[in-house]
């Protein structure tokens, strides 16, 4: 007993005790409710928030109050003799049409903000959402651009070495740039598994769900960067794809068009040239680390019995046709999806990096891929 | 001879047997009921340190003591083994121990099938937990197993654990068959269906609840097989099946299965605020139909887990509806505890001390239910800690206080010996504490934008999430001081006279504590 | 034993080795599946173990009632306990119908572009990408939408085939077979309740042939489409349902028809089974009808319409 007496009234107790309370002071109170949000709907939406939230404190005011009366008056010691009554129809129906009249106060303006968000007009600008394992590619229908966005936090920030930066987590490479007061649709879907795409700001949430698309639109009022996640559960790295939305003046939208347009038509050229072995290793290498190594890891072993070894793998070693073939088509009724959306020149760069790399070269033809070679394979489908 | 006929003169209206032989061929409701609770302990412990696994990761930003793999597979073995190994169990076992002293009936109705469900629950948690060793790891999925990141995406174990299901929900479907012939066959003479304990009505109408979902569930989890193994496409696009009608599958069990884990507990909290307030409890009927209606009600809002996959705005309008009503029934259970409370005679030993609290947090963890129920703020809420700190405030201290609460309340009727009251109130006060600590700042976590089953997160969220590991630790640790009490009154303590409780009511308080292996072989003559 | 006049058996070891058996059994099932070493000699020895407890496990609950140690209340008992067994098969194949019905009427039309949700499609596609194009929203699925696993027949698909050829139809012989064998069931009920035994085994013997005459019918059904259709477990959703549906089902007429042909077995061999006691037999006939309601449900839903 003293035992435990000592455990509560130690220094130590108190000491854990005062920096929760300290934590509890210090934290930052308006952070931690939802956010208002930069859109209409997403004010709409807070609204809608703070009224079922008031309600429900003030019912809880009322049904505590009676409970903490009761067990304040009613004990032995003060009512040593308890009221007899248990039942009484009238308060029971009292108490049970209040609270449905209550419900329908909070579900009719639920269902109106509900009725407005569900608009499925085309936007202004459509941009075709696709979660991948685990990064999200962004293609903006009517401009013909087309890219992907990944988590640009270092692995080292991730695992403690180095202080972690301010957007620890919610940081991209390439954020999706759009213009302010459009209405902009985004048309979400997935790869592999399901994702989910979320921004607060503007109260957007739908699931990326493979072989259907879900959509969701918004109007931005300020110009801003918003930072969103993909909320759901799709494999181990489901909390390390994050969502960056820039919203710019019109003018700086039109001219990242373009620019994005101009590079996309470099990219095309650089299919043509001749290229050498080193060339295209050293841009698969970072292809290969983005794209593959999720699955068949840094050092190419892969996890098996799920994903196989690239190491010594004979499709990689003596097989070029196939590869192309495996990485263009996927693999049915496996995690390997189609990388068709990559370009010929880095199809051919993250080819030619896994049959170069670990020793395969030496063990296998050596064969190098290049960008032509690609071109001929999709030339042949057709 | 047969062994029928042997058995048949063996020893009169005997003890149990002895040794290991008592528990494994027992057919004896209260063994049965003791081995039940004590898996279900068992189960709370492991899940609970995979729990305290999960919050030791979070307890800062950055990946510190498992991967993100091994993260997950924790987060989905927690939820399944809380939920089917530890609740739903302990729940199985109050019947087993309560429900034929209840209604005074001799034992359970199949007393051989009642042992056959028991012990396929350590088999199937053995398979399950064998996962953790196998090539490919545990099951990743989280508990509600969405594929295809379950299917096409899963590890190899996954057919281990398909087959665990499978073999669970037989047990369930059992127990629950069980249960349901007992109270409709086996009532003593006297007791009509509207005079039967609260906690008879609540498990008749969650075992009825159960044999209706168990096999959907057992549906969902072989047509995973199947499109694992034999190519067929239920939820693969490509095929023409789809992804969704997984969920919409699953959640027809899994909502009902959220009201299994807390109707029993509606049940057992009516029989302590009414003892310990030595007051009728207030409005017996209306307690029956509200139980009655959340039980059919909860067949129609399961998609109410489903309003970002985008249904159409019909389906989000008809199950936002269906799901807010709820809050009615349940409101009257809430008012009708607080109506016999009102005016009693009120005393606090530790049952009471747990129902009083399992009143005010439920209530809390049902307001947030009510708002994740509303489906623009769901858009916010969903996928959130906000949904995390919403059901741990209905899980724990609803179902699990609710558990606690009648092993104090009837502890004395099973071992004869009154638990220790200082230690017990001690547990409570921790508990309460910590249970409060650690889940109320996931609230905060989760409208300021913390997505759940994520391994590590943004610096924004790192102060409560420190608060919230630390709540975790204090409230796991103080478990260990309950299953010292429990031990501590199983060997001794102050002798229990039959009432236990001043003023109890109900037949289980006539017999002798503890109470005699045999209860009512001749059933009692009711008034 | 100890229930006065309700009969509780004493500790037995039967549940305990039924527990373990399938325990081996799901052990054995998952390792040959995942093809693990040894996975289906596990399989195979909780498989045995599995019938050999229940043949004792039955066999004991047989001998109870012989030497009366069961009551009318306890036969209450088995009675609602068979019904809520029953109930919940019910649930199960629910959850199977569920999923045609909301594939038919929601997935394949949404993945063929229609419906409201097909709009995104439709409107992803005139942007000019790739998304099921070609995908038509017809019953049975005849091309997958990923132009995959295709069953290529359309005029010889499961569904009725129109009227010239309804001879042809062997759904429909299934259906004549498997009704009237409720039939026959009922007629050995009755003849069993009249007191003739002779009856009862000739009325329970036509029944089991017709269930295996079910059952052959149902396996040149499998082979036709195999072989013939080209339509597999595996070509896409139709053949999913399709082949789950009709297969639970044909396994529950396995089952049934052993319940069947045990009790026919019990009577003829061991003269088991009153005028007005008969438990056993009542509990199979009564699945047997369960399983004969499937089907009507399967004929309608799954062949006609
Ligand atoms: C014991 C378990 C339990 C219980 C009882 C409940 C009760 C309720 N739950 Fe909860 N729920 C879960 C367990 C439970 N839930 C779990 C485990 C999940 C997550 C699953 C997962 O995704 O992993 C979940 C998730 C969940 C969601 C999905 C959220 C999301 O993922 O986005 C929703 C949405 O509607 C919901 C709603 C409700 C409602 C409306 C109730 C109602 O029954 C509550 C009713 C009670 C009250 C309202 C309080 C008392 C009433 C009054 C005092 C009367 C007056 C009140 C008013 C008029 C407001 N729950
Ligand atoms: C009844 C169900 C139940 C119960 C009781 C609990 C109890 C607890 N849960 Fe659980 N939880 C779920 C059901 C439950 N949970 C479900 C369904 C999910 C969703 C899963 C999913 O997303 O798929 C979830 C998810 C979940 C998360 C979210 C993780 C994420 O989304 O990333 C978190 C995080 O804090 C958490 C924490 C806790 C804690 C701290 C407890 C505490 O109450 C636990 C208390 C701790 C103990 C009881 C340990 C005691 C033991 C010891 C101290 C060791 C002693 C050792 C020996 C004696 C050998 N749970
Ligand atoms: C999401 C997981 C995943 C990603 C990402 C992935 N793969 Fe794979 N890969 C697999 C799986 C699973 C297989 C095995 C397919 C099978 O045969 O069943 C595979 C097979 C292969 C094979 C055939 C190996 C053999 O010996 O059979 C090659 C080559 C390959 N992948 C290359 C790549 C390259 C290059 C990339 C990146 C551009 C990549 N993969 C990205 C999962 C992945
Ligand atoms: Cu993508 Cu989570
Ligand atoms: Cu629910």
């Amino acid at each position: 007993m003293t035992n435990i007496r000592n455990l509560i009234f130690s220094s130590k107790s108190y000491a854990i005790l005062l920096t929760l309370f300290s934590v509890a002071t210090s934290a930052d109170w308006n952070a931690l409710n939802m956010t208002q949000g930069v859109t209409e709907i997403s004010k709409e939406v807070y609204e809608l928030h703070m009224l079922i939230f008031w309600i429900c404190v003030v019912i809880g005011l009322l049904v505590f109050g009676v409970l903490f009366y009761s067990m304040y008056a009613h004990t032995k010691k003060k009512n040593p003799i308890p009221a007899t009554f248990h039942e009484s129809t009238k308060i029971e129906l009292v108490w049970t049409i209040i609270p449905f009249l209550i419900l329908i106060a909070m579900a009719v303006p639920a269902s109106k903000t509900l009725q407005n968000i569900y608009d499925v007009e085309a936007g202004d600008i459509n941009i075709q959402v696709v979660g991948y394992q685990w990064h999200w590619q962004y293609r903006y229908l009517e401009d013909d651009i087309s890219f992907f966005s990944y988590l640009m936090t270092d692995l080292d920030e991730i695992y403690n070495k180095v202080p972690k930066g301010e957007n620890y987590l919610q940081e991209v490479d390439e954020m999706v740039l759009v213009p302010i007061g459009k209405k902009i649709r985004f048309l979400i879907t997935a790869n592999d598994v399901i994702h989910s795409w979320w921004i607060p700001a503007f109260a957007i949430k739908q699931d990326a769900i493979p072989g259907f698309i879900n959509t969701a639109w918004t109007v931005i009022d300020e110009p801003g960067v918003y930072r969103g996640k993909c909320t759901e559960l799709c494999g181990k790295n489901h909390a390390f794809m994050p969502i960056v939305v820039k919203a710019v003046e019109q003018e700086e939208y039109d001219l990242w068009v373009s620019e994005k347009r101009s590079a996309a038509i470099a990219l095309a050229e650089l299919t043509e040239e001749d290229w050498t072995k080193e060339e295209l290793i050293e841009r698969g290498e970072a292809l290969y680390a983005k794209n593959c190594a999720a699955c068949h890891q840094t050092n190419g072993q892969g996890l098996p019995p799920i994903f196989p070894s690239l190491v010594g793998s004979d499709i990689v070693l003596n097989n070029k046709d196939e590869q192309i073939k495996i990485l263009m088509e996927g693999v049915q009724g496996s995690a390997m999806a189609s990388f068709s959306y990559l370009s010929e020149v880095e199809m051919a760069s993250v080819i030619t990096y896994t049959r170069q790399s670990w020793g395969n070269a030496q063990k296998g033809d050596g064969e190098i891929v290049i960008p032509k070679d690609i071109v001929e394979y999709k030339q042949s489908k057709i | 001879m047969s062994a029928v006929v042997e058995n048949h003169h063996d020893d009169h209206h005997h003890g149990p047997a002895k040794g290991l032989k008592r528990w494994l061929y027992t057919t004896n409701h209260k063994d049965i009921g003791t081995l039940y609770l004590w898996f279900s302990f068992a189960m709370f412990l492991i899940g609970g340190v995979m729990a305290l696994v999960i919050r030791a990761e979070l307890f800062q930003p950055g990946m510190q003591i498992v991967e993100p793999e091994f993260y997950n597979q924790m987060l989905t073995l927690h939820g399944l083994i809380m939920v089917f190994g530890a609740v739903m169990p302990a729940f199985v076992g109050l019947a087993n121990w309560l429900v034929p002293m209840m209604i005074g009936a001799p034992d359970m109705a199949l007393p051989r099938m009642n042992n056959l469900s028991f012990w396929i629950l350590p088999f199937a948690f053995f398979v399950l937990l064998s996962s953790l060793f196998m090539d490919g790891g545990a099951p990743n999925f989280g508990w509600t197993f969405y594929a295809p990141l379950s299917t096409t995406y899963a590890p190899p174990s996954t057919t281990f654990f398909i087959f665990s299901v499978h073999i669970m929900g037989a047990s369930s479907i059992m127990g629950s068959i069980n249960v349901i012939v007992t109270i409709m066959n086996m009532r003593a003479p006297g007791i009509t269906l509207m005079k039967m304990p609260l906690f008879v009505w609540a498990w008749l109408i969650t075992a009825y609840l159960l044999i209706a979902v168990m096999p959907v569930l057992a549906g969902a989890v072989t047509m995973m097989l199947m499109d694992i193994h034999f190519g067929t496409s239920f939820f693969n696009a490509a095929g023409g099946g789809d992804p969704v009608l997984f969920q919409h599958i699953f959640w027809f069990f899994g909502h009902p299965e959220v009201y299994i884990m807390i109707l029993p507990a509606f049940g057992i909290v009516s029989h302590i605020v009414e003892t310990f307030s030595r007051k009728q409890l207030f409005g017996y009927s209306s307690m029956v139909w509200a139980m009655l209606s959340i039980a059919i009600l909860s067949f129609v809002v399961w998609a109410h887990h489903m309003f970002t996959v985008g249904m159409p705005l019909a389906a989000e309008l008809f199950f936002m509806w269906a799901t807010m009503l709820i809050a009615v029934p349940t409101g009257v259970k809430v008012f009708n505890w607080v109506a016999t409370m009102f005016k009693g005679s009120i005393t606090f030993e530790v049952p009471m001390l747990f129902a009083c609290a399992f009143i005010v947090l439920f209530t809390l963890g049902g307001f947030s239910g009510l708002m994740v129920a509303i489906v623009p703020a769901d858009f916010q809420y969903h996928d959130t800690y906000f949904v995390v700190a919403h059901f741990h405030y209905v899980l724990v201290p609803g179902s699990v206080f609710s558990i606690m609460a009648a092993v104090y309340f009837w502890i004395p009727k099973w071992t004869g010996n009154m638990y220790d009251e200082r230690l017990g109130r001690l547990h409570f006060w921790l508990s309460f504490i910590g249970v409060n600590v650690t889940f109320f700042p996931q609230h905060f976590i989760g409208l300021a934008g913390m997505p759940r089953r994520y391994p590590d997160y943004a610096l924004q969220f790192a102060d409560w999430n420190m608060v919230s590991s630390v709540g975790a630790f204090l409230f796991g640790f103080s478990q260990i001081l309950f299953l010292f009490i429990v031990l501590k009154t199983v060997m001794g303590g102050k002798k229990a006279t039959s009432e236990v409780w001043e003023g109890a009511r109900g037949l289980e308080w006539t017999v002798e504590s503890p109470a005699p292996y045999h209860t009512f072989t001749v059933p009692p003559k009711i008034n | 034993m100890s229930g006065g006049n309700y009969y509780i058996p004493d500790s037995s070891r039967y549940p305990i080795f039924a527990a373990s058996s399938l325990f081996l059994l799901v052990m054995g099932a998952g390792g040959t599946i995942n093809g693990t070493d040894n996975g289906s000699t596990i399989l195979y020895i909780g498989f045995v173990s599995m019938l050999t407890t229940l043949f004792f496990w039955f066999r004991t609950v047989v001998k109870e009632h012989l030497a009366g140690l069961d009551s009318a209340q306890l036969k209450k008992s088995y009675v609602f306990g068979m019904a809520w067994f029953i109930f919940s098969e019910v649930m199960f194949f629910a959850a199977f119908f569920g999923a045609l019905f909301y594939v038919r009427n929601f997935a394949v039309p949404w993945l063929a572009g229609e419906g409201e949700k097909g709009l995104a499609i439709e409107f992803v596609r005139d942007m000019g990408v790739d998304f099921w194009n070609g995908f038509q929203n017809t019953w049975p699925v005849l091309t997958t939408p990923d132009q995959g696993a295709a069953y290529t027949t359309p005029h010889k698909s499961m569904s009725f085939p129109g009227w010239s050829h309804l001879v042809e139809w062997l759904p429909l012989w299934n259906t004549i077979i498997l009704l009237s064998s409720s039939v026959t069931v009922h007629f050995a009920h009755l003849g069993l309740k009249s007191g003739s035994r002779k009856k009862f085994n000739v009325w329970l013997g036509f029944t089991v042939g017709l269930a295996i005459i079910f059952l052959g019918l149902q396996a040149a059904e499998y082979y036709e489409a195999y072989a013939h259709y080209g339509l597999k477990l595996n070509s896409g959703i139709y053949g999913s349902t399709f082949f789950m549906l009709t297969g639970f089902h044909g396994f529950h007429v396995f089952l049934g028809c052993i319940m069947l042909s045990t009790m026919l077995a019990r009577s003829v061999f061991f003269n088991h089974f009153e005028a007005h006691d008969h438990f056993g037999f009542e509990a199979a006939s009564w699945y047997w009808h369960f399983v004969d309601v499937v089907w009507v449900m399967l004929f309608f839903f799954v062949y006609i319409i």
